[in-house]
């Protein structure tokens, strides 16, 4: 292969994914350093003001009480979400490994709520978790007492203090699909011959997935809590569609928006927004690293 | 590939299906009240079954949503299948044909996907606004922009799974690189073009971020036709569900019947390398 | 990381130079055909520009449903039959007490891309944030040559000045300090419609022994309305007024017996108000699952929506201790400073503001127009009386609907008033809208 040919390959590869790395330089990194920019400012107003704050907005939502509501609610709800959403889908995905009649079906039905927005299931699950007591009684509520499962009643997400906890109910409903479809290609990709061998072995059904199986889907389970863990820390538009913008359900997005649109404090806006994206950062930017550090090695 | 079933088999359909109702319930929610009329519908009988099948509220839905219903195939089509394309390209490039520093754009590119978009609207809008983009192609572009990270990611791990030596002879015989590209790589990458394209697809017609802050009121999509429909006052629940339910479909139909490669490519989609 | 900026650096450079030699198409390959995707590009191009030839107006609300929406469209009407050359673009995105909307419209300012006109509530929200962004011009002129000194209250006129310019035109009014309450029930028990916060709090332990549910109340917002109200109930216009201007102190006893009435009369309110609506708490009232909800006037039109009766299903006060004072609120059109159309947007305001405009707008919408010349004939009983009560209360301003205080200040106390029915403290409470006040409103 001549060297010119190779050359021209280089600089042809370069001139192609170039648009590619404009864009996300502009759309991304530019509007990011735009954020950091306001975040030091002391806009507050329609009109943009970037007269320098330093780091005011950062310390003022240290001391803020609103600022540590969010902080505690993200615990909960990322804590249930993905605790939750991993559980389940692994146990659907184990279930559906077993090879049963009508695998796809179930597969399909897991999988679809991914496929809508909280736009529109947002409303139902208003109606299900409705917390009304007594004559009023309705939504889930209203099917346990049916079903003589009174016991399960409660008052959801208007539970004091834990309210995240059944907001992150719904999100789970969404979600879990997800994880089940890769644990299912995860365990799919397990040779049956290592099943076989364990089996010979004498090895319980119970074994085989605690000592072979769990262990080898270990790096499917690590980028299942990556992606869910940094969809909890921007979750948003569930909460807004199942319980509009409350203060017990606070999280750092909503507070965001209402600060920035109906406050208008950008500059404090903006500060959340950084911090949200330095925390996704502590998340991911190590995972990324890992990930691409352990490929070069294999 | 016969299996034989590994724990007893037929107990296993019993949590099955017990959890194939919990994922059912707000979607029988959502067809009971859309068949529902106006006066049937009311929190405390929300279990109950419609006194009959009308359609009605179906169509009325359908009369108020489609312009936006087509908006949104309009601009989500062009956007998936563009940014598909870029993915694709980037991929390639990013896994098979490494310039100098193509490791380090990567993680560069990649982690645009993990940022919250809220923070980014208001220059995102300006920026639109100073290049005189707007209304359904501004969207298209925002949607085609976010969606780099995610179709490069799924594409360049695909790529990356790929044996080297499949290009190796390809240049022994003097290919150049967009001719491996064409014939060697393109139609190998069907799995994760179905993935990548659904995913996109999915993301991009069910956004309302974006769409609500780049279109006027004619190129609004589906999602902010719906989410107006929820009047101020007294909302017709019946029409309201009846309308979600449509807006739903064609993605809900793309899950469906698309579901199966959805899952094969998927893994290659995953952050795993 | 020198490195990727070192490579990110020559990358720039070497786009640079591929773009000045390829010309514009390597830069954004998506652009052109994402442009070619939708069916019309032109019909459906951004509505700043106007049609080759035809005239536009762009009108920006959060009215997409029920009353508004058809209030709107009734007026729309008016303005279609009368300017027939003009488009009507009916901008209205929706959106919980447009939050949503709010957030479109600041970012198309904020990017220089205004509708002709745009909805805001008049007083301080409209003051406060567009006035003070240079956003909106005044609209002297206009009231001059329209007559408007002459048909609006004149007590309205300064809510809606700054410096002597007018900068918008109501198009209603509506009240803020509506007590509602089920006859039946107040009946049953035995119980006058109360005048005073004691007397109120009084019925209320009274109905609560009953094992009726006192209090409707809904999600955050319609806490915040019912806190307006009984600041209003506890201290008296004059004092509530001074609260907004900085002559009553928010750390002042007065004001500590308020939020105290505040938190006795919240816990008479039912314990799923988060999760519900404002219509879903009216209809607590209507349904007789509840004796008394406080809510603006709207409520009205959403009751007659529901087929009920006034005076049989519902009645209506002011809120206890503030009988004689109308707290209003009113809806308001702006003329945008770079107005792609102003002519266009101008005629709108006229039809906004005229005898024929609000007689089609307000009975639909179920509020009273803010010109004093409407036909009262047009207008239900419950209205009627606002329209009585408008012409010989003493007026003041609304808190959550805009009127008394700016957008800042505003999202401030409701941050506090968030954290106050969290944590039931009401000092923490009374610091933090002192120093609310201090640091987005009036006080020093």
């Amino acid at each position: 292969m001549s060297k010119l040919l190779k050359d021209k390959d280089r600089f042809l590869s370069i001139v192609l994914i170039t648009p590619s790395i404009l864009a996300v330089l502009i759309f991304i990194y530019g509007f990011i350093g735009w954020s950091v920019r306001v975040s030091l400012s002391k806009w507050k107003g329609l009109n943009p003001d970037y007269s320098w704050n330093g780091l005011a907005n950062y310390i003022n939502l240290f001391y803020d009480p609103r600022f540590a509501v969010d902080v505690r609610n993200t615990v909960i709800f990322t804590g249930v979400f993905v605790i939750g959403t991993v559980l389940l889908g692994f146990f659907l995905a184990v279930m559906l490994d077993q090879g049963l009649k009508g695998e796809g079906f179930f597969r399909s039905l897991f999988l679809f709520p991914m496929a809508i927005s909280y736009i529109v299931t947002g409303v139902v699950w208003r109606w299900l978790m409705n917390p009304a007591t007594g004559s009023r009684t309705s939504g889930l509520n209203l099917l346990f007492s049916y079903l003589h499962l009174d016991f399960l009643q409660n008052a959801w997400h208007t539970t004091p203090k834990w309210g995240m906890a059944a907001i992150a109910l719904a999100a789970i409903w969404q979600m879990s699909g997800y994880t089940m479809a890769l644990y299912l290609a995860g365990l799919r990709a397990i040779p049956i011959e290592l099943r076989e061998a364990a089996q010979i072995d004498g090895a319980n059904e119970f074994q085989i997935y605690r000592h072979i199986m769990i262990p080898l889907l270990a790096p499917v389970t690590l980028s299942a809590l990556i992606i869910l863990g940094h969809m909890s820390l921007k979750v948003f538009d569930l909460i807004v569609a199942v319980a509009g913008k409350q203060l017990p359900l606070d999280v750092p997005a909503i507070y965001m928006w209402q600060t920035t649109f109906d406050g208008l404090f950008y500059g404090r806006g903006a500060a959340i927004s950084i911090l949200l994206l330095i925390s996704v950062a502590v998340l991911i930017i190590p995972y990324i690293w890992y990930t691409l550090h352990t490929e070069t090695e294999q | 590939m016969k299996k034989t079933s590994r724990l007893g088999k037929y107990w296993l359909y019993l949590p099955l299906i017990a959890m194939a109702i919990f994922y059912l319930i707000p979607l029988y929610v959502m067809l009971v009240t859309g068949f529902k009329s106006f006066a049937e519908v009311d929190l405390k009988t929300m279990w109950n079954l419609p006194s009959g099948i009308h359609f009605d509220n179906y169509i009325e839905a359908y009369s108020k949503l489609a312009p936006s219903l087509w908006n949104s195939f309009a601009m989500v089509i062009p956007a998936a299948l563009l940014s598909s394309a870029l993915g694709s390209l980037n991929g390639f490039i990013l896994a098979k044909w490494k310039f100098r520093g193509a490791d380090a754009i990567f993680p560069f590119i990649l982690f645009g996907m993990f940022i919250p978009y809220q923070s980014i609207l208001i220059p995102l809008v300006q920026f639109m606004n100073a290049v005189g983009i707007k209304g359904l192609p501004g969207l298209a572009l925002a949607h085609i922009i976010y969606g780099i990270p995610i179709t490069t990611l799924t594409f360049r791990n695909y790529y990356a799974s790929l044996p080297q030596e499949l290009l190796e002879a390809a240049k022994i015989d003097g290919a150049d690189m967009l001719k491996i590209y064409r014939y060697i790589l393109l139609p190998l990458s069907a799995p994760s073009f179905v993935v990548v394209l659904i995913w996109q697809f999915t993301s991009a017609w069910n956004d309302f971020l974006f769409a609500v802050v780049l279109t006027g009121n004619k190129q609004w999509p589906i999602t902010v036709a719906l989410n107006n429909m929820a009047g101020s006052q007294i909302i017709a629940w019946n029409v309201q569900m009846a309308g979600s339910l449509l807006a739903a479909l064609p993605p809900l139909l793309i899950y469906i019947f698309l579901g199966r490669y959805f899952l094969r490519g998927l893994l290659a989609g995953s952050l795993k390398g | 990381m020198k490195k990727l900026s070192w490579i990110l650096f020559s990358l720039l450079a070497i786009v640079a130079i591929a773009l000045t030699a390829c010309g514009p198409k390597a830069e954004e390959p998506a652009q052109p055909a994402a442009t070619e995707a939708p069916a019309q590009p032109a019909a459906t191009e951004a509505p700043a520009q106007p049609a080759a030839g035809g005239k536009q107006v762009e009108v920006f609300s959060w009215w997409t449903g029920g009353g508004e929406a058809a209030g709107l469209e009734a007026m729309i009407k008016v303005f279609k039959a009368k300017y027939p050359d003009i488009e009507f673009i009916n901008a209205a995105v929706a959106g919980g007490a447009g939050t949503n909307a709010r957030a479109v419209l600041a970012s198309r300012l904020q990017a220089g891309d205004p509708p002709d006109s745009w909805q805001g509530h008049a007083g301080q929200e409209l003051i406060g944030t567009y006035v003070a962004g240079n956003q909106i011009q005044p609209l002297n002129d206009l009231y001059e040559s329209e007559g408007w000194l002459e048909v609006m209250p004149e007590t309205l006129i300064p809510l809606i000045s700054d410096n002597g310019n007018i900068y918008s035109v109501p198009v209603n009014i509506h009240r803020a300090n509506v007590l509602w309450y089920n006859p039946k029930i107040l009946a049953d028990n035995n119980i006058a419609v109360p005048t005073t916060i004691d007397e109120w709090l009084a019925a209320m332990e009274t109905l609560k022994g009953a094992g009726v549910q006192p209090l409707a109340l809904g999600e955050q917002w319609t806490k915040m309305h019912l806190l307006e109200t009984v600041l209003l109930g506890t201290l008296g216009p004059d004092a509530y007024n001074g609260l907004w201007t900085g002559t009553t102190d928010w750390g002042s006893p007065e004001v500590k017996v308020a939020l105290d009435n505040y938190a006795k009369i919240l816990t008479y309110a039912n314990s799923d108000s988060a999760s519900l609506s404002w219509q879903d708490a009216a209809q607590l009232v209507v349904n007789g699952d509840a004796a008394f909800n406080v809510m603006g006037d709207w409520a009205e039109g959403y009751f007659r929506e529901l087929g009920k009766t006034p005076e049989t299903d519902y009645g209506w006060a002011p809120v206890p201790g503030s009988v004689g004072v109308f707290q209003f609120l009113s809806d308001s059109f702006v003329l945008a400073v770079g107005a792609p159309d102003p002519e266009a947007a101008v005629a709108w305001l006229k039809i906004a503001g005229s005898k024929e405009g609000q007689e089609a707008f307000n009975p639909v919408k179920g509020s009273i127009c803010a010109r004093t010349d409407c036909d009262k004939a047009l207008f239900g009983v419950y209205l009627q009386s606002a329209m009585d009560d408008w012409a010989s209360n003493i007026v003041v301003g609304s808190l959550t609907h805009g009127v008394v205080a700016n957008d800042s200040w505003k999202s401030e106390i409701d941050t506090a008033l968030g954290l106050f029915i969290q944590n039931g403290d009401v000092d923490a409470f009374q610091s933090a809208l002192v120093a609310a006040c201090k640091a987005s409103g009036p006080c020093k």
